[in-house]
């Protein structure tokens, strides 16, 4: 595997760069939906989270990356084998590609020693590697129906659980779903998309200072990846740096009164159902505060994020032409004026 | 030059890639002969620049089977030098990436993996007959594996006709040569096959200078020419490298630039520059700066640089692009439809082709796949056969749990609603070029097994003159009789399509609707005259259109075409075309060029 495009190298797409980034900070925030065209950096973006995220200590040997200090109460390793010594593995990102088969996502009877040894084992899937890292779901739009309801389910519940046949296994699934996909080839259920915590939307940048720009560092990079890599890794340690303290002080940042009714007068007003929105809206402006090193959520952070957590929360409107992030930036105007 | 003993050289026994044609007014019925030889060049150039640089991706090409395909991926094969493999129908995925292989698992007693297909050829060529039928899935697990590091090429055979959605965009997207191959005459006999690349032209690709003006120049280009996508002037520069390697040339230059260019970036055109609304800015550059072939122009030259690529490009991009837009649009819309995560899905277990299968109860109406089924039962048996001493009598113990069903996917007829703008500002003689542009398009939807339905809307009233139907005569003659004037009740108009696009569906077909109009609505929903209502009621139409997820197209027949139709186009989430005067021969000339494509 040749090593991914340095995240601090993305020209532009702030916004996306921002979500990445606040869902690291605070993974309860949800999920991220990239929406965007072709060629836009979506993939680029989410395969060089990998090498931002911290690190994780996991129980040495465990496939469903148990923490070593909390083993999950119900991991059918951790239970089996009595956790010896750490490990630290680097923070998964798991592909979920289209075409999956259920069992290669929920895990299923271990072929090869079902054939082989006639026992019973279970092999974990593609949702016990992503614990408590990131699933990415390129293309999420077409994904098959019944892969996307196994997938709400175990996001809703953090848990994955299998039954067959004398074969019961439960356990941890906490994970960040990243989805990206086109909008044009088709659109995704309102379920689902309520599940992401924030949504973004990624265009082709129209300057052409900053496609040239994305095609000369791109090029570099292809060219000969070293050097481009070493010239980046700087930016990038630092950027990881700054995550890693904004989680420590995540606990520390205060949420005022004031914040917390302007969040919810803007849900309000934009008739974004449920509390998932404000919920949604309120962590992601934390984050965004533990990161910028501030001490209390300010209605400024509210303004950053409102457009990512609340454009996708929308009741679709025909009669209205404007776009969601319009219609949420209008919404900002009038509880936050500036 | 050094070391080109073995492969030929450019000049020689290659044509070479198609110079920019004097004033580029390739006319679609003289097509053969010359213009054959050169698209033939092309193809074989980008063999040859993907044999020297697999990062390139692969090729796209469209072409019927036949000797001339087969002549085609026979001297790119050979051109490659590296392995090769053609890819299995219905290849399941296990083959393609690798996975445990049961059967030699089963006769071993021990785990056996295959290795898959992919990983055996390394750097090699992957040959994909039928592309334009393979899945989003598959294709986005190959670009997986590409964006994972994998080297191989890929040769994309596409046999879809020339308005067919072609491979999924997520595999196109990163295919660096989209090609559409020329018929050949049988005298031609056999092109020289190109020898793979030399060792120094592999060594020279890695040394290969990029100016930072040609890199700005293409990433231009590709702007101007309405490519959305980076990756395709990523790929554009990859090209140039190759084309320079090739050429021995220290650096990429102009020509070579030009080159990569015509070949990855004009097929790729979704607009032309020279649009109404888009005037030149900037002057023609001073002819000297035009004839200075020096690579180390300064940056101050890049505009000229960029303009002078973008002729190059210009000049081969086919006559029939607009017909192209048109099919991407068609093929937009269908993929729209299509949406596998989405609520409208055609899914299910009753009729279609097959689909695959999943875990279920064949009891509630399902049919059950057999196959699938025993496959889920097999890796249990020696399992349950313990768990029940004495029964091993030779039986498969099957529990519900491995039942699979079959699931089918049905592909639904599609019914082509013409609503056409009869009225007065739709002047006579338009009036009668449009029809020659519906017959047309009729014409094309019968040959595609489609049915069309044609509104006429004039004066206060939209009449269906013809109900779904697939007899193109009864089509010609109810359209030659269509009578002209009047006002210009688009909302009407665009409300009858509906409705009846509404019926379509609920018959278990999709509708798609082409709007011929100049998009001067006068006359309101209610049939009262005036310009501001009328305006807004055909906005709202086209809105309900959307929201009834109907594709739609727009076709501005306007003299002068303005923001009007442009706009209900972008109300109808649809396809804006426009027909003004000196493109019309254009228009009916690329539908022509799509119909004698796929007539023969």
């Amino acid at each position: 595997m040749t090593q991914a495009f340095p995240f601090s190298a993305i020209v532009g797409q702030e916004e996306m760069k921002r979500a990445l980034t606040l869902t690291a900070v605070d993974p309860s925030i949800g999920g991220v939906l990239v929406f965007g065209d072709r060629g836009t950096g979506k993939s680029t973006a989410v395969r060089s989270l990998a090498a931002l995220l911290p690190p994780i200590a996991a129980v040495a040997g465990c496939p469903y990356n148990c923490a070593f200090d909390a083993p999950a109460p119900g991991c059918p390793h951790c239970s089996a084998h009595p956790p010896e010594r750490a490990e630290t593995r680097p923070a998964p990102v798991i592909d979920l590609p289209l075409g999956v088969t259920e069992d290669r996502v929920v895990g299923a009877l271990d072929l090869e020693r079902a054939l082989t040894r006639g026992e019973k084992a279970f092999e974990p899937g593609l949702l016990a590697r992503a614990h408590r890292g990131y699933l990415y779901i390129d293309e999420v739009n077409l994904l098959e129906d019944h892969i996307v309801d196994l997938l709400l389910d175990v996001a809703a519940s953090g848990e994955n659980v299998v039954e067959r046949e004398g074969l019961s296994v439960r356990h941890p699934a906490r994970f960040v779903i990243v989805g990206s996909g086109n909008p044009e080839e088709g659109e995704l259920r309102p379920q689902l998309l309520d599940r992401f915590g924030l949504s973004v939307e990624v265009a082709s940048p129209t300057e052409t200072a900053q496609r040239i720009e994305v095609i000369r560092r791109r090029d570099a990079y292809e060219r000969d990846p070293a050097p481009f890599l070493k010239r980046w890794r700087a930016a990038d340690t630092r950027h990881r740096k700054k995550v890693l303290a904004a989680r420590e002080r995540l606990d520390a940042v205060a949420v005022p009164d004031a914040v917390l009714e302007k969040t919810a007068e803007l849900c309000i007003a934009l008739g974004a159902d449920g509390l998932r929105g404000e919920l949604t809206l309120m962590r992601a402006a934390r984050a965004l505060a533990a990161f910028e090193a501030a001490d209390a959520v300010a209605p400024a952070h509210l303004a950053q994020v409102a457009a990512g957590a609340l454009r996708h929360r929308l009741r679709r409107d025909p009669l209205d032409e404007a776009g969601s992030t319009v219609r949420v930036m209008r919404a900002m105007d009038e509880v936050l004026p500036r | 030059m050094t070391a080109l003993a073995s492969a030929p050289g450019p000049s020689s026994a290659l044509p070479s890639a198609p110079q920019p044609a004097a004033g580029a007014t390739v006319t679609v019925t003289d097509a053969a002969g010359a213009a054959g030889d050169a698209a033939w060049g092309t193809a074989l150039w980008a063999a040859r620049l993907l044999a020297l640089d697999p990062g390139l991706g692969g090729i796209w090409l469209r072409a019927g089977a036949g000797p001339a395909r087969e002549e085609f991926v026979g001297a790119a094969l050979a051109a490659s030098g590296r392995p090769a493999a053609r890819m299995p129908m219905g290849a399941e995925p296990a083959r393609l990436f690798g996975g445990l292989d049961l059967t030699a698992t089963l006769r071993a007693g021990r785990p056996v993996q295959a290795a898959g297909l992919l990983a055996t050829l390394g750097c090699g060529t992957l040959v994909v007959p039928m592309a334009e039928r393979m899945t989003p899935g598959l294709a986005a697990q190959l670009a997986q594996r590409w964006d994972a590091g994998a080297g191989f090429a890929l040769l994309a055979l596409d046999e879809g006709e020339a308005d067919e959605p072609g491979p999924p965009p997520a595999l196109t997207d990163r295919l660096a040569f989209h090609l559409t191959l020329p018929p050949r005459a049988l005298r031609d006999g056999p092109t020289p096959r190109p020898a793979p690349p030399s060792q120094a032209e592999r060594a020279r690709l890695g040394s290969v200078g990029m100016p930072d003006e040609m890199l700005m120049a293409l990433t231009e280009i590709a702007a101007t020419l309405g490519v959305a996508t980076l990756r395709a002037p990523l790929l554009a520069l990859r090209a140039a490298r190759a084309i320079a390697a090739l050429e021995d040339k220290p650096a990429v230059d102009a020509a070579a630039a030009e080159r990569a260019a015509a070949l990855v970036l004009a097929p790729r055109a979704t607009r032309l520059p020279a649009e109404p609304d888009q005037p030149q800015q900037s002057d023609p550059p001073p002819p000297a700066e035009a004839e200075d072939r020096d690579n180390q122009a300064a940056p101050g030259d890049a505009e000229a640089m960029a303009d002078r690529v973008l002729e190059a490009a210009l000049a081969s991009i086919p006559p029939d692009v607009l017909a192209r837009l048109a099919a991407q649009g068609a093929a937009r819309a269908q993929v729209q439809a299509q949406g596998g995560g989405a609520g409208e899905d055609r899914r299910g277990a009753g009729r279609g082709r097959p689909a695959g299968s999943v875990r279920g109860d064949p009891r509630r109406g399902a049919r059950l796949d057999l196959i699938g089924t025993l496959t889920a039962a097999a890796p249990w048996q020696a399992l349950r056969r313990g768990a029940h001493q004495g029964r091993d009598d030779g039986r498969i113990l099957v529990t519900p749990d491995d039942l699979r069903i079959r699931r089918h996917r049905q592909r639904v007829e599609r019914v082509v609603i013409f609503a056409v703008d009869a009225s007065g500002s739709a002047a006579m003689a338009r009036l009668a070029e449009t029809k020659g542009a519906v017959e047309l398009m009729l014409a094309e939807a019968y040959v595609r097994r489609e049915q069309v339905a044609l509104i006429a809307f004039r004066g206060t009233a939209a009449d269906l003159l013809l109900p779904p139907t697939r007899s193109l005569v009864q089509a010609k003659r109810r359209l030659q009789g269509l009578p002209g004037g009047g006002g210009t009740p688009l909302a009407i108009g665009i409300a009858a399509a509906l409705s009846l696009a509404d019926q379509v569906t609920r018959r278990g077909q999709r509708a798609h609707v082409a709007l011929l109009t100049d998009g001067r609505a006068n006359v309101a929903r209610d049939g009262s005259p005036g310009r501001p209502q009328a305006q807004a009621d055909a906005q709202a139409a086209a809105r309900a259109l959307r929201a009834a997820r109907v594709p739609a197209m727009v076709i501005d027949t306007g003299l002068r075409p303005d923001r009007a139709a442009r706009d209900l186009a972008a109300a109808m989430d649809g396809l804006y075309l426009a027909l003004p005067r000196a493109d019309a021969r254009a228009l009916s000339g690329a539908l022509r060029g799509a119909l004698d494509g796929s007539g023969a």
